[in-house]
């Protein structure tokens, strides 16, 4: 019964892999929920500060922060790349950058050159095999990013552009439609993409401490970086809501996997026992 | 009795959010109160405590690392920070971040390699596509 024996092992060891992508599918399943609270949470921060920075700018006609400035010839533009810590997600990553290299594509053939800055160490692994110059990076944020471990990534961002070595800033990360889908997409971050003017009833305007222009500046500098924690937040319900698909049909795939070897090795054993009925009977008809 | 609605955010989620009849922040020029019908306003916050007086006269302390403080005269916003922020403290997070790309990409052509990159990818989604197609066939 040797063939049998191999078909039980081999069924028992699909069994347990099935167990671990069962476990992993309801692990992603209560993360994702997390995930996805987290991401509500940090909206009305950027929402809030986007409707100071639109006054200011209203306020303060005569001063344009370079952030806000009008399009500049564009030589070379800056990618932030939001990927996963972690494989095990479908085609989530690859999709993304599948996304990133076309859009790369169409800026070679307007003569721009790309520069990078990856968050994840997906990303990362992705431009250390392909290159890439690659300004800043930052990996394991962990399920719970925070905003201060982003600070110095965007940080080399914003001061490239303030240089004037890179003349925009991208930003290119999965967007959570539904659980089973999610979306690559590549947004522009700097220069801010100006956004419907409401029209002002009344003049006023804020008393500013220090001056107009520092709150701006930092004000600015928040705002994008609450841009670009809430598309890491994003990206982290995409990973999970794309991790519990992929195990979920993982385990269908183990379930069906084991059902077939099940047939076999009942097709074994039968075998087995007729061949030994058969052995017996044929002996004693010889005797 | 005049009140004001008072929010604090900060980036990773509302802290706190209701009316008061008194707000004390430290701006970057002193402290502050806040009453009801104050004029616009506009601060930095340095690291420290703010205040929330209901109506009352209990206080809530709220600690922030720094932030903004925009006032209207019927609402109160602190978009708080959840981080210390300095010139030079952020300085140097991002000359780690950038020694970070330098340490793990060590000896990488600067050059994007298009072809090659293209071409793994494609074969990565061609296995998911052909995974999906056997599937298909399995149940149909």
């Amino acid at each position: 019964m040797a063939g049998a024996k191999e078909v039980r092992t081999k069924i028992a060891s699909i069994k347990s892999t099935q167990k671990i992508t069962k476990a992993m599918q309801m692990v992603a399943a209560s993360k994702m929920r997390r995930a996805q609270e987290r991401m509500a949470a940090s909206k009305p921060y950027a929402q809030k500060m986007l409707e100071v920075i639109s006054h200011l700018a209203r306020a303060t006609p005569e001063y344009r922060h370079s952030f806000m400035a009008v399009e500049r010839s564009r030589k070379r533009v800056g990618y932030i790349v939001v990927s996963s810590d972690r494989g095990l997600c479908g085609g989530l990553n690859s999709n993304l950058f599948r996304r990133l290299i076309a859009e790369i594509k169409e800026q070679r053939a307007l003569g721009v050159d790309p520069a990078f800055c990856t968050i994840g160490t997906k990303a990362l692994g992705f431009f250390k095999r392909f290159g890439g110059s690659v300004l800043a990076q930052a990996t394991h944020l962990g399920d719970k990013p925070h905003v201060e471990e982003l600070i110095g990534t965007v940080r080399v961002m914003l001061d490239a552009f303030e240089e004037k070595k890179i003349d925009a800033i991208y930003i290119a990360s999965n967007e959570f439609v539904n659980t089973m889908t999610q979306k690559p997409v590549i947004r522009q971050l700097v220069p801010l993409v100006p956004g419907e003017r409401q029209s002002m009833p009344l003049h006023w305007d804020y008393i500013y401490e220090p001056d107009a222009h520092t709150v701006l500046d930092s004000l600015l500098t928040r705002y994008i970086e609450s841009l670009v924690y809430q598309a890491v937040v994003e990206n982290g319900a995409c990973e999970q809501a794309a991790r519990m698909v992929a195990m979920k049909s993982a385990s269908d795939n183990a379930g069906n996997l084991i059902s077939e070897l099940q047939l076999v090795y009942n097709k074994a054993r039968q075998a087995a026992i007729t061949q030994e009925i058969s052995e017996i009977v044929s002996g004693a008809a010889a005797v | 009795m005049a009140t004001i609605q008072v929010d604090i955010v900060s980036a990773e989620g509302a802290i706190h959010s209701g009316i008061a009849s008194m707000v004390y922040a430290s701006a970057e020029l002193g402290e502050v109160g806040i009453a009801p019908r104050h004029t616009a306003f506009i601060s930095r916050l340095r690291p420290g405590d703010v205040r929330v007086e209901n109506e009352a006269g209990e206080q809530e302390h709220f600690y922030v690392s720094g932030g903004m403080l925009e006032v209207q005269p019927m609402a109160v916003t602190v978009l708080a920070d959840t981080a210390i922020r300095a010139h030079d403290l952020d300085e140097a997070a991002a000359l780690e971040a950038k020694r970070r790309a330098e340490d793990a990409l060590a000896g990488q052509t600067a050059e994007f390699e298009y072809a090659k990159a293209q071409s793994e990818l494609a074969e990565a989604i061609a296995q998911l596509r052909a995974i999906e197609k056997m599937r298909k066939m399995r149940r149909g």
